[in-house]
């Protein structure tokens, strides 16, 4: 076991929301009177988690609770967890941008932090002087950047440029020029957030590939907080997993992102009766409630991109012996039709024995399976239709229904971690064979 | 993980808690990032002469022009006495010096405000920033204090080759000139505690904000800029004096020009006020500056 390089304990960070500070001088100086008699703060409630959907019973916030963890020098980390889980919060106390208010964080070696690409530029200085100033502001010695200056030129790709003012960059440039500038610094312990967001593809795997050249080769230790799956499997071998400001898992990065996979809190994957927005209704049959479940865990709407969307629909049938086909179309959020389909022997690969069979007045429930290693790591809608046989004009219809994410796990990139093309990503065959 | 017991022992670079001791000013932590000062005030110096026409010459309008006017308003219209020096030489040394401890007051006491962003993103000292505030107005005050010194040789080869011109007032330079670089010292450490003190607050009360720019006019009129100390009434003197600039801008008026006199008292409050301000400013933007960010 090497050293630790970073080593946090019972680390909490609270926020207060709302209006604060100004105006409630009282409330101050009740606080300030408790801190004195070296009471707790009477205005942190103990206990009380961060969920942004459930309301808070106090004004306080506990972006992070109660956290504890080492990390080794020379790992490479990858921070998980949803919007709002404490992500960027974390990486802010570690690179002293606000204080923990419980708990501490001890450092071994110096730490960059770029959360932001571009922190400190100045439009009208050049490239030249915004490599300078740049890297002072993220910590580096004036020696140190000339040392690396010729490095940082050549990686950003901006000699031509060099001596422009940066606001005449192209904005691909400026973002180059300053992840470059980061990327060289001369620290121990390099904390990266979501800053490849921005960038081309190509930009995005040069980034990552210094990353990782940072990581395994210079012995450096990294912590980087992503969206981007893919990255994180290829660049992180541990990964931590936070969840409403909690520390759920710190483990091998696979691991973590199945267990990220499988805790989907969004719990939004069924609607029911009352709350289903049927656009068009029909006097011979009437939605119940619809469900999107995945194999492994019941009902979400966050699913694996190698696992099976099952879509439900629960339906009430009036009258006996209405004929009653149901049916979806599967849209990307820009509300165009992927797919239509429904249980037509010719035009599904199951048999549905009630396929076009008179029903009795009651209630039924019909799935379809979207598989797994089909759709891409994108946000996908569904609409849902009862079409009665012979009556087009009497269906119901519920639009936009149901809405799921498919999440990038890493398992089908382990070769491209670029930006994957398309609204689904199927596993076709392929094959290649010398002609000549 | 388990925790190797060899390395639980470990010393630290760098520990990073809820409360530091308040007398910790992570002055060390500051001079390990000098370099970037100097790039924040040649950042500042550059880009304020490529974004203007004139460039530098802005330095020297803006005295030229306050020297003009007070010389005709207080000096011409209200006929206010400055102590037998040229009216010239009598504003501008006023002006240039009122206005080097006003620019770091006013410029210091929005660095929160204006750095915001930044300040969000990448931690370096803060104590940087209003430091480079301070030195880039050093600069701007260096070539105001060239053409002071034009100004001030002029009416000295004058006074000696051509005193009748003069009506009587005099030019007379004498040791407490030596004081001058300690004076400005004085003004910026003063000027920079001050707006420390205003800069953290206003993260709490936004109010004092609009406060400074009006509060710094009025000041003027509370210091002995367009006027002499000795032509103070009795009645106001002492309120002048506790103010702080005064002693500072009596004394660097003396020594160049010899008019009015040099108060012992004034200047040594001036020099206590100016470190007990100064440090207080220091502490509480240090306290103010760790959690900060969470706040606006």
């Amino acid at each position: 076991m090497g050293d630790i390089a970073i080593k946090v304990e019972n680390l909490s960070k609270a926020y207060q929301l709302g209006d604060f500070g100004t105006g409630t001088l009282s409330r101050d100086i009740e606080r300030k009177w408790a801190l004195l008699r070296g009471k707790e703060d009477p205005f942190l409630t103990v206990g009380e988690t961060n969920d942004r959907a459930t309301a808070g019973t106090s004004d306080i916030v506990w972006s992070l609770k109660d956290i504890n963890f080492d990390i080794q020098k020379g790992d490479a980390v990858g921070v998980i967890g949803r919007n709002g889980a404490g992500k960027s919060t974390l990486l802010k106390v570690l690179s002293r941008v606000t204080v923990p208010t419980r708990g501490s964080v001890k450092i071994m070696g110096r730490v960059a932090s770029l959360l932001e690409v571009g922190t400190g530029f100045h439009p009208e200085l050049t490239g030249r002087e915004n490599i300078f100033l740049n890297g002072a502001i993220l910590g580096m010695r004036k020696h140190e950047i000339k040392k690396h200056f010729d490095a940082i030129v050549d990686f950003a790709g901006v000699e031509r440029y060099i001596d422009t003012p940066v606001k005449r960059y192209s904005s691909g440039m400026y973002v180059r020029l300053a992840f470059a500038v980061a990327a060289h610094l001369e620290s121990e312990i390099l904390i990266v957030d979501e800053v490849l967001a921005v960038g081309d593809a190509e930009f995005q795997k040069k980034c990552l590939g210094k990353m990782g050249e940072v990581s395994k080769g210079e012995g450096r230790t990294v912590l980087f907080v992503s969206h981007n799956m893919a990255a994180i499997s290829n660049l992180c071998s541990k990964s931590i997993l936070l969840k409403h400001g909690q520390l759920q898992t710190l483990d091998f990065t696979h691991t973590v992102i199945d267990k990220y996979i499988r805790t989907g809190e969004n719990s939004d994957g069924q609607v029911n009766k009352d709350d289903i927005i049927v656009k068009q209704h029909s006097t011979k049959a009437g939605f119940h409630a619809l469900r999107l479940l995945s194999p492994a865990k019941g009902i979400t709407a966050d699913f694996g991109i190698n696992e099976d969307v099952i879509v439900e629909i629960e339906y009430d049938v009036y009258h006996d012996g209405a004929i009653v086909q149901p049916s979806i179309h599967l849209l990307d959020t820009l509300d165009t039709v992927i797919f239509a389909t429904f249980s037509a022997p010719s035009a599904s690969s199951t048999v549905d024995q009630f396929y076009k069979v008179p029903l009795q007045k009651g209630r039924y429930k019909s799935t379809c399976v979207i598989p797994g290693n089909y759709l891409n790591d994108k946000n996908y809608k569904i609409n849902a239709f009862l079409v009665p046989e012979g009556d087009m004009a009497n269906m119901a219809i519920a639009e936009n229904v149901l809405a799921f994410t498919v999440i990038e796990t890493g398992n089908m990139r382990k070769e491209y971690t670029g930006e994957w093309w398309g609204v689904v990503r199927p596993k076709l065959a392929w094959q290649t064979e010398q002609v000549l | 993980m388990v925790i190797d017991p060899s390395t639980s022992n470990q010393e630290w670079d760098l520990e990073i808690k809820p409360h530091d001791s308040v007398l910790n000013l992570h002055l060390k932590d500051v001079w390990n990032y000098r370099d970037l000062l100097w790039l924040l005030v040649r950042r500042d110096f550059v880009s304020f002469y490529k974004q203007t026409v004139l460039g530098p010459l802005w330095f020297f309008i803006q005295p030229i022009f306050t020297t003009i006017v007070f010389t005709f308003v207080f000096g011409g219209l209200a006929k206010i006495g400055t102590s037998h020096v040229p009216h010239a030489l009598f504003y501008m040394a006023g002006t240039i010096a009122w206005n080097y401890f006003a620019d770091c007051l006013t410029k210091t006491s929005t660095v929160f405000k204006d750095n915001a962003n930044i300040f969000g993103k990448v931690y370096f000292p803060r104590l940087i920033m209003p430091l480079s505030i301070v030195f880039s107005n050093l600069v701007k005050f260096g070539v105001q204090f060239l053409l002071f010194l034009i100004v001030f040789f002029y009416f000295l080869f004058k006074y000696h080759y051509a005193p009748a011109e003069l009506n009587g007032d005099k030019v007379e330079p004498n040791l407490f000139l030596l004081l001058f670089p300690v004076l400005i010292a004085l003004m910026a450490i003063l000027g920079l505690g001050l707006g420390l003190i205003i800069t953290a607050l206003t993260t709490k009360y936004r109010d004092l904000a609009f406060v400074v720019t009006f509060g710094m006019q009025l000041m003027m009129y509370a210091t002995p800029v367009i006027y002499p100390l000795s032509e103070a009434s009795e009645k106001y003197r002492p309120f002048i004096k506790a103010n702080p600039m005064t002693g500072l801008i009596e004394t660097f008026r003396y020594g160049f020009t010899g008019g009015g006199q040099f108060y012992l008292d004034s200047f040594l409050y001036s020099v206590v006020a100016c470190f007990v301000l100064f440090f207080l400013g220091l502490v509480i933007f240090n306290k103010v500056e760790k959690d900060f960010v969470d706040t606006v």
